[in-house]
């Protein structure tokens, strides 16, 4: 092995940044987030029980710092861009972080399609005794019947809270109505039908901006970016419509048993992806329009942000078809 | 820009805002020392109690807040840690990359590690206690039962994660896109290789866990019922999840060290690592396997019999390229010029130790057999043989080995070889009478034991006592290295070492390889 000191030909030099506070500062924000989040969920103030304790201060202060420095950690790294610090080499190295990121994100996802599938291939038919894992059934919950949606908890099957006391958490009532295209009343009243349709148009209005980027035209980039992020207001709208429904008019809370929580588990954390992927792209809208940024070969942040969009995408295609029609 | 040919910024701000990778990889090493001391604590007290039968020193409940510590702070705080920051360290100088390809991210995957444990500590003094669930946290013991400092322990989880999740995409990007030219893949050096494969383990489980206690949080705070089979959930689906993640999770600790490994014993054989490609593709089809084996630890949880058989097949499969591993680093020893400076002691303790691990991982992947060693102190025996003859003498051993090239003094190597004895020696008595109570029915995580375990439990306390001294010596051993070591400038350093880090001069600049080398031919290691 020969290390020289000759540069290689077509070698670029790598921009190794300078120290930086930022580190320091958004871990002083996501410590102060999560340690004000414990201190409101156990809704204690250092150890005694308040009922209006300080702490959702703590909360709220640290989530603003994070953001606000998550915020200039993005600037910084925008302007180094915009002042060509960045090589061929180190944009791969921002490609290969976004796509790594997806990934981890797709594996998040899997904990909860995971845990659906489990419950109702295996966990469900067993709580009602079927094969060698119900054996117990008769003498823990006698008489639960299991389907999908289920009709029933297990606790309410035996008679409530009071009737089976092991490992009862909570009083689990079942929704009066499920989400899902067969309790449907009629296909244009149902509202993932509507979800769908608009996340899917937009995967497709934020390739045409893509194209339009890449043929360097400017305002078709900006309307059709604006049209997706119109599009991803208007899902979270709908799906903030399906939830009052839910808790309204159908009885379907995160306390309806196994139903209501992979149901709200994975609607809610989708959701909650669909309003980051809204809130990068709206980003990226305003650094076009105001900012002039984005040149047809030059433009990560917004392919970072489409990629992470249309990743909210798929996750919706697998929750319609799983946790809605079939 | 800066100027890029300065040495470190003084002061307390080098260390707070840094994006060097040697910085970051010191500060790593230095963090996880400090919780190897903290868990080592709380193993002191759950030894100390167990010196006798009876109830001696601490209460039950914090008898179990002592293992669940022991085992969070030892996994989460000292071992991961330890290998990402020799990762920092070492990576960028082994594939001839200036810094880690996303420094600042580097630095912030690290401070969120301090804190995140200050909180996780910080349980201790809460109300209710800390976490006192076993650190495998099964539900509903770490949901209906738990105490209300289970809030804190969860987001700890959440931010540990993200660190790693982002230290590991660090390490990929570094590794795919870093390389010098003509570094291809496979001319990396093991260490780097083992590394790529961890982390890629670690982006795809460490969200996998972050599901889990995210369903715990809810199911205590919001009245959802994953793990509750009232509502229609099942607490078995936790342990599936858990071990779903707890499984590669261990590979994650290991793969490095069979990467330090096959680094040093190379060197002190004075001979190429014998079977290069065979250990790229054993590890990388332990990492495989290491996602379709989790229900092993779940053997008497009632799961249908085809799914006990299939799980303990599979599992007996992982000795295949494990057996490939070991008997790899024997033939590459065999007719070596071997010598047996401190690193090579380590490295062949944990050859020896690591494979007594392995065959008794063997035993216990047996599923009826299983069902007698559930539980028991055999399974403690075991997963320590792994976790610290395994990981911890590999780490240990990658210190000495790298301290000299890291500050350029030599460490006193009669101090070294008595650490190594001692901790060999020491660790042996703690560890392997815990297989025979353990074969006796011993159950762990009991602060009180029946009276025929009173002499090895005796024995078992003696030697862990012994272990935890000698740790007081590496670390003395250390820092009289850096304090006052011999100077040493010799590039190599060991005159068997092999590899891009050992062409940079002794001690390593604070910035190496600006410029690329260009690796041409095969490099001398492979």
């Amino acid at each position: 092995m020969a290390a020289t000191e000759q540069a290689p030909p077509g070698y670029e030099k790598y921009y190794v940044p300078d120290s930086s506070s930022l580190a320091v500062r958004a871990t002083a924000g996501l410590l102060l987030t999560v340690f004000g989040g414990g201190l409101v969920l156990n809704n204690m103030t250092f150890g005694e029980t308040h009922e209006a304790g300080h702490a959702k201060w703590v909360l709220f202060l640290g989530l603003a710092f994070f953001i606000v420095t998550l915020a200039s950690w993005f600037r910084t790294t925008i302007k180094e861009n915009m002042q060509g610090m960045n090589s061929a080499q180190l944009s791969h190295s921002y490609v290969l972080g976004m796509f790594w990121f997806i990934f981890s994100e797709v594996m998040f996802f899997a904990a909860f399609f995971g845990t659906l599938f489990y419950v109702r291939q295996l966990a469900g038919p067993w709580l009602s005794g079927e094969g060698e894992a119900g054996r117990m059934n008769d003498l823990l919950w006698p008489g639960f019947e299991f389907s999908w949606p289920p009709a029933i908890t297990p606790q309410e099957a035996v008679g409530g809270t009071d009737a089976q006391p092991i490992a009862n958490n909570g009083a689990f009532v079942t929704q009066d109505r499920s989400m899902s295209f067969a309790d449907a009343h009629h296909w244009y009243q149902w509202l993932p039908m509507w979800n769908t349709l608009v996340l899917l148009s937009s995967s497709f209005t934020v390739h045409v901006a893509h194209t339009a980027l890449l043929n360097d035209e400017r305002a078709r980039f900006n309307r059709w970016l604006g049209i997706t992020v119109a599009l991803g207001i208007i899902f979270v709208a709908l799906q903030a419509a399906e939830y009052y429904e839910a808790y309204a008019h159908f009885g379907l809370t995160l306390n309806s048993g196994i139903y209501g929580s992979t149901f709200f588990m994975l609607t809610g954390f989708h959701g909650f992806h669909v309003a980051m992927g809204m809130t990068m792209l709206l980003v990226q809208l305003i650094r076009s329009v105001k900012g002039h940024h984005f040149t047809a070969s030059d433009h990560f942040g917004f392919e970072a942000s489409s990629w992470y969009w249309h990743f909210v995408d798929v996750v919706w295609v697998f929750l319609f078809l799983f946790v809605y029609i079939i | 820009m800066g100027a890029h040919h300065h040495g470190p910024a003084k002061g307390i701000t080098r260390w707070l805002f840094t994006t060097n990778h040697k910085d970051i990889g010191t500060m790593y090493l230095w963090f996880s020392f400090a919780m190897f001391i903290l868990g080592g604590a709380f193993a002191m007290v759950i030894r100390a109690e167990l010196f006798q039968p009876g109830m001696q020193l601490v209460e039950p409940g914090f008898f179990n807040q002592m293992t669940t510590l022991h085992g969070l702070v030892m996994v989460f705080g000292a071992i991961m840690p330890s290998f990402v920051g020799l990762a920092n360290w070492l990576i960028p100088m082994m594939i001839g990359a200036p810094d880690m390809a996303l420094p600042r991210m580097n630095n912030w995957s690290f401070w969120i590690l301090p804190p995140g444990f200050l909180m996780l500590a910080s349980t201790l003094f809460m109300e209710g206690g800390a976490p006192a669930f076993g650190w495998t946290f099964y539900a509903p013991l770490s949901t209906t039962y738990a105490p209300p400092s289970v809030t804190f322990f969860i987001f700890a989880i959440h931010v540990l994660g993200m660190s790693s999740i982002m230290g590991s995409i660090n390490i990929i990007a570094t590794v795919m896109n870093m390389r010098a030219p003509g570094m291809s893949y496979m001319k990396l050096p093991l260490f780097v290789w083992t590394w790529l494969i961890t982390a890629f383990l670690l982006v795809a489980v460490m969200p996998v866990l972050a599901g889990a206690v995210t369903m715990m949080l809810m199911d205590i705070h919001f009245g959802t019922s994953f793990f509750s089979a009232a509502g229609g959930g099942d607490p078995v689906l936790f342990q599936h999840i858990f071990w779903f993640f707890g499984h590669p999770e261990v590979y994650i600790i290991i793969l490095p060290a069979f990467g330090v490994v096959s680094q040093i014993i190379p060197a002190f054989s004075r001979k190429p690592l014998f079977g290069y490609a065979s250990m790229v593709y054993a590890t990388a089809s332990i990492a495989f396997l290491s996602f379709i084996v989790w229900a092993h630890h779940m053997y008497t949880v009632g799961m249908p019999v085809a799914g006990e058989l299939y799980f303990m097949y599979a599992t007996m499969l992982i000795a295949v390229p494990t057996g490939v591993k070991v008997f790899n680093w024997i033939s590459t020893m065999w007719r070596g010029a071997l010598s047996f400076e401190t690193p090579m002691l380590f490295a062949i303790g944990f050859l020896v130790l690591f494979t007594i691990g392995g065959f008794t991982g063997l035993m216990l992947s047996i599923a009826p057999a299983d069902f007698q060693y559930h539980d028991t102190y055999f399974v403690v025996a075991h997963f320590h043989y792994v976790m610290v003859a395994g990981a911890v003498f590999s780490m240990t051993a990658a210190v000495y080995f790298w301290l000299p090239k890291w500050t350029g003094r030599m460490y006193n190597e009669t101090m070294g070889k008595v650490h190594f004895w001692v901790s060999f020696v020491g660790f042996n008595i703690t560890f392997f009478p815990q297989h025979f109570v353990g074969l006796a029915g011993m159950p762990r995580r009991v602060p009180d034991y029946a009276l025929q375990f009173a002499d090895f439990n005796m024995m078992s306390s003696i030697g862990a006592f012994v272990y935890g001294a000698s740790q007081i010596l590496f670390l003395y051993n250390v820092v009289a290295t850096i304090v006052a070591g011999a100077k040493v400038s010799d590039e190599k350093v060991w005159d068997g070492a092999e590899g891009l880090e050992w062409t940079v001069p002794t001690p390593a600049p604070y910035h190496t390889f600006e410029v690329p080398p260009k690796v041409d031919a095969a490099p001398a290691y492979i």
